[in-house]
């Protein structure tokens, strides 16, 4: 052990160096002449800062890394103007405080289920955002948000609810194209090597057909699409068989 | 007594009959024997392919006391008389001298209670496994009528984990010295764990519930129970007239035989007749009791906390007093408690690594880690190879920024208010901010898979963690040793305070740093390798001033070996195949074989462990987390006891506890 109170010295060092740090955005402004480029937030929370690093929320706001995860929403497909919800429940079954409420749409005729949610609740005040939902979600309908702001101040928003239904979860795609643009490419990508293989497979049985005599070809290709649309609702409910086992 | 004591349950079982036990001596004395054959003659499942040497060697000893029933791992203590003698063979005889778990398994068909303990060796390797059954008792509300007797004699680190196993179970133990409820109040009606017991807001006894889907309207639970009227209450419950008094039995323990404090001043009024007394007093270096008569001390009880900011959350800690000294102290905990585990038995598999995060929420991706290892045993799948070296970098980064917490916070305790901790909590953000980016979440990353990770690395993300782990992390450990190693007044404060001799501390079941600054280089990434740290080259840290200095060195060197183990594997992640983190095709619905598993990993606190059974079922039929935190405490007495109270604050942050892992 050295002389006593070096230790101490020694330390004291340590916070004079970091006294003088939380000056140094100061002083490179003053060199700069105010040219530094990156916004404040990014920079002060990058692994190349030194001294502050303290953001000053709510006036500055840190930038969400695009796999930021909080309460679920629901995408509404803008092109087909539809929800991409089919109602399968897969969500409200691996959803670890079973906060997910889904009432499932029938057709008011054969009783038989419509790949459409009638009424979809989520309890925020139970959800955990753990993202299973939209992570076991087979047909990128609900997607986990960016929107961490849930409060509200009820005598100015008496219509406001921390269990949103469905009107309050719907966000159009473009939204989550914005806030997700990584996994929005990955959906594009799929959604076209889907159809090209659909393509593929129709060209294919086309071919195979105009070895045949047409009407009946004709018939099932008017057919084709609406058995390509009930598609999911079917693979749904088999993955529900499956699960419900 | 001995044949009283016998459980009848024969070998070949869990279906067997309806435990009707102590009744009959006589069929008792007769039936193990007859069961023992039966036992190994058995031949299905796996039985005697898990039975050890020492297992057989124990079974050579006691003969037909223990027996080995065939579907299920471990030795079952058949005679409950003969169990202390086991144990203690097992300790001294056969060097297992940790008793690393006890827990308790509910088999509400069978009709018994199964008691299951892990002991292990502190040189290393795997626990053995060790059973008891006592049956259920035909009250659903009152203790087991067979008592078990209580381990305390032979390992000091049962005392909370049979209190744990009583609270929740109503196993009573025989010769325990202080049994009473631990995590939840005294006074509380029923056994949460049993199977039987149905909480408030009951809806299934298994999740998904039905009600959700596809006829799923909202309702909130208080609107489906509105009076809460499926609590149970006890018979002839007065709330008007009720007046709670849970602590009689903790301040009758520590008032007994002190002159001037009984149970009725709760601690706060002195008789009379008290002041003045001449008391014994410790002496400061706490061998000889001094009867310091010219001091005039009197001992008073003083409660810190629940809320009290030296003590890291919601823990009461009730010290006597002797001036300044601390003469005795008890632990109050469960006001976390959330029944963790009986969550964890509604949740299916998948639904439990979530809430695995919320157990020690400062390193919840270590926890993921204890959780998947010991499904994936028992699922008998493997994890891709970039999914163990990304599980290893996450799990690392974790020990590193717990620690950094540790200290900072330690030093909080010594006095020295958030300057340490936020210069330490810079470095920690930015390792929290790779987790988020990567993870979605900064604390609650439920990140790791059955056979895999939820997300792979991107190249930026690769970039960060190799700034953080190559220049900025080795950079801030050491401002941190100059900041603080030499400095005088921390030594002053920490060195010989908290002291707890090796054999002691492994007679605690103490684990993780504070083990190893007591010069037991026990770390079961080293002793019992998992995932894949076989393959990397780092150092396991051991100090022997077995205090606070050096658990706080401990932690220091720690964060440097698990720099290297990040560094290497970072260097190692290129050889492996991007986005291969998933092995075989991702699920929801997973069944777990029925059998059981006790896995465990090295978290940062020490040895957490998870003794899993399934049934076969999509639920885990029993969940039980060995929560590192929760059995460290064990000694927090005797490390300080004899020292001034403000040490005991020192203390206990050297023990780095999170109450969530704590309470459960």
């Amino acid at each position: 052990m050295g002389l006593m109170g070096t230790g101490i010295l020694k330390g004291l060092g340590v916070t004079l160096r970091h006294f003088i740090d939380t000056y140094a955005e100061d002083l490179k402004y003053i060199l700069n002449k105010g040219g530094v480029q990156q916004p404040r937030p990014l920079r002060r929370q990058s692994p190349k800062n030194r001294g502050l690093v303290t953001v000053e929320y709510p006036r500055e706001r840190l930038p969400l890394p695009e796999n930021f995860r909080y309460v679920p929403f629901l995408v509404y497909d803008t092109e087909k103007q539809d929800d991409k919800c089919t109602s399968c429940g897969i969500c409200a079954k691996v959803c670890p405080p079973q906060c997910i409420w889904i009432v499932r749409t029938e057709d008011p005729v054969t009783k038989r289920p419509v790949p459409q949610p009638k009424e979809f609740y989520i309890d925020t005040t139970i959800c955990m955002n753990c993202g299973y939902c939209a992570e076991f979600c087979p047909f990128d309908a609900i997607k986990m948000d960016h929107d961490y702001e849930l409060s509200y101040y009820p005598n100015q928003e008496p219509n406001a609810r921390l269990v949103h239904d469905k009107a309050r979860l719907t966000k159009p795609d473009t939204y989550h194209a914005a806030i997700h643009p990584t996994d929005w490419r990955r959906e594009l990508e799929d959604r076209a090597a889907e159809e090209a293989k659909k393509k593929a497979a129709a060209e294919a049985k086309a071919k195979a057909d105009a070895a045949k005599p047409s009407p009946a070809a004709a018939a099932k290709s008017v057919a084709k699409p609406t058995a390509a649309s009930d598609a999911p609702a079917q693979q749904a409910d088999a993955e529900n068989k499956s699960a419900g086992e | 007594m001995a044949e009283e004591m016998t459980n009848p349950t024969p070998a070949e079982t869990p279906a067997a009959p309806k435990a009707a036990s102590a009744a009959k001596p006589a069929a008792t004395a007769a039936k193990p024997a007859a069961a023992k054959p039966a036992g190994h003659a058995a031949p299905k499942g796996p039985p005697l392919a898990t039975l050890t040497p020492e297992l057989l060697q124990l079974q050579q000893q006691f003969g037909e006391s223990v027996i080995t029933p065939a579907p299920y791992v471990g030795v079952l203590v058949n005679d409950l008389s003969k169990l202390r003698d086991v144990m203690t063979y097992v300790r001294d005889q056969l060097g297992f001298d940790m008793l690393a778990n006890a827990t308790a398994v509910d088999y509400i068909k069978e009709g018994y209670i199964e008691v299951v303990y892990h002991p292990q060796r502190s040189k290393g390797g795997q626990p053995i496994t060790l059973k008891v059954r006592v049956p259920r008792g035909k009250d659903p509300v009152a203790p087991t009528e067979v008592a078990v007797p209580s381990l305390t004699p032979v390992y000091a680190g049962a005392e909370f984990q049979e209190r744990e196993i009583y609270d929740m179970y109503g196993v009573r133990f025989e010769g325990h010295p202080d049994l009473r409820r631990i995590l939840t109040w005294e006074g509380f009606y029923g056994w949460p764990l049993r199977k039987d017991w149905r909480e408030a807001y009951y809806e299934g006894d298994t999740k998904p519930f039905d009600s959700r889907w596809p006829g799923g309207h909202h309702e909130l639970a208080e609107e489906r129970v509105p009076w809460a009227d499926n609590v149970n209450y006890p018979p002839g419950f007065d709330p008007l007239n009720f007046t709670a008094n849970p602590d009689a039995g903790l301040y009758d323990s520590m008032a007994a035989g002190v002159p001037g404090l009984d149970a009725k001043s709760n601690g706060h009024a002195l008789q009379p007749e008290g002041i003045g007394a001449a008391v014994p007093v410790l002496d400061r270096n706490r061998n000889t009791i001094a009867d310091e008569e010219e001091l005039q001390t009197d001992q008073i009880i003083v409660n810190m906390g629940p809320q009290h900011p030296s003590t890291h959350g919601v823990l009461r800690m009730v010290v006597k007093l002797d001036g300044e000294t601390v003469t005795d102290l008890k632990l109050v905990l469960g006001y976390l408690h959330r029944n963790h585990e009986k969550i964890g038995e509604r949740n299916t598999w998948l639904h439990n690594i979530p809430y695995t995060d919320r157990l020690d929420y400062i390193c919840g991706l270590a926890n993921e880690l204890g959780y998947v290892i010991t499904v994936e045993k028992m699922m008998g799948i493997k994890p891709t190879e970039r999914a163990e070296y990304l599980r290893v970098i996450m799990a690392e980064l974790t020990r590193i920024q717990s620690h950094f917490w540790a200290i900072g916070f330690l030093l909080n305790d010594l006095g020295a208010f958030y300057t340490p901790a936020l210069y330490f909590i810079t470095e920690r953000d930015l390792i929290l901010d790779l987790f988020e980016s990567v993870t979605g979440s900064r604390l609650m990353c439920n990140y790791m898979r059955f056979g895999g990770v939820s997300r792979d690395f991107t190249e930026d993300q690769i970039m960060h963690a190799r700034q953080l782990a190559f220049d900025r992390i080795p950079r801030k450990i050491d401002e941190l040793e100059q900041l603080l190693t030499d400095n005088e007044i921390i030594k002053a404060r920490t060195i010989g305070v908290g002291y707890l001799p090796a054999e002691r501390s492994i007679n605690y079941s103490l684990t993780g740093p504070c083990l190893r600054a007591a010069g037991v280089p026990y770390d079961i990434r080293r002793v019992d390798p998992y995932s894949i740290y076989d393959r990397f080259d780092f150092d396991i840290p051991v100090f022997y001033g077995a205090d606070v200095y050096d658990r706080y060195r401990v932690r220091v060197a720690e964060m440097r070996q698990s720099l290297r183990i990040v560094q290497q594997a970072l260097n190692q992640l290129d050889q492996t195949k991007p986005g291969d983190i998933q092995a075989g095709k991702k699920a929801y619905n997973h069944r777990v074989p029925a059998g059981e598993a006790y896995g465990r990993v090295e978290t940062p606190k020490g040895e957490l462990g998870f003794y899993l059974v399934s049934d076969g079922g999509q639920n885990p039929y029993r969940y039980h987390v060995r929560s590192s935190s929760f059995i460290n405490l064990n000694s927090l007495k005797e490390m300080t006891v004899g020292h001034k109270v403000a040490d005991a604050v020192v203390i206990l942050g050297s023990l780095d506890i999170v109450l969530g892992e704590v309470d459960r």
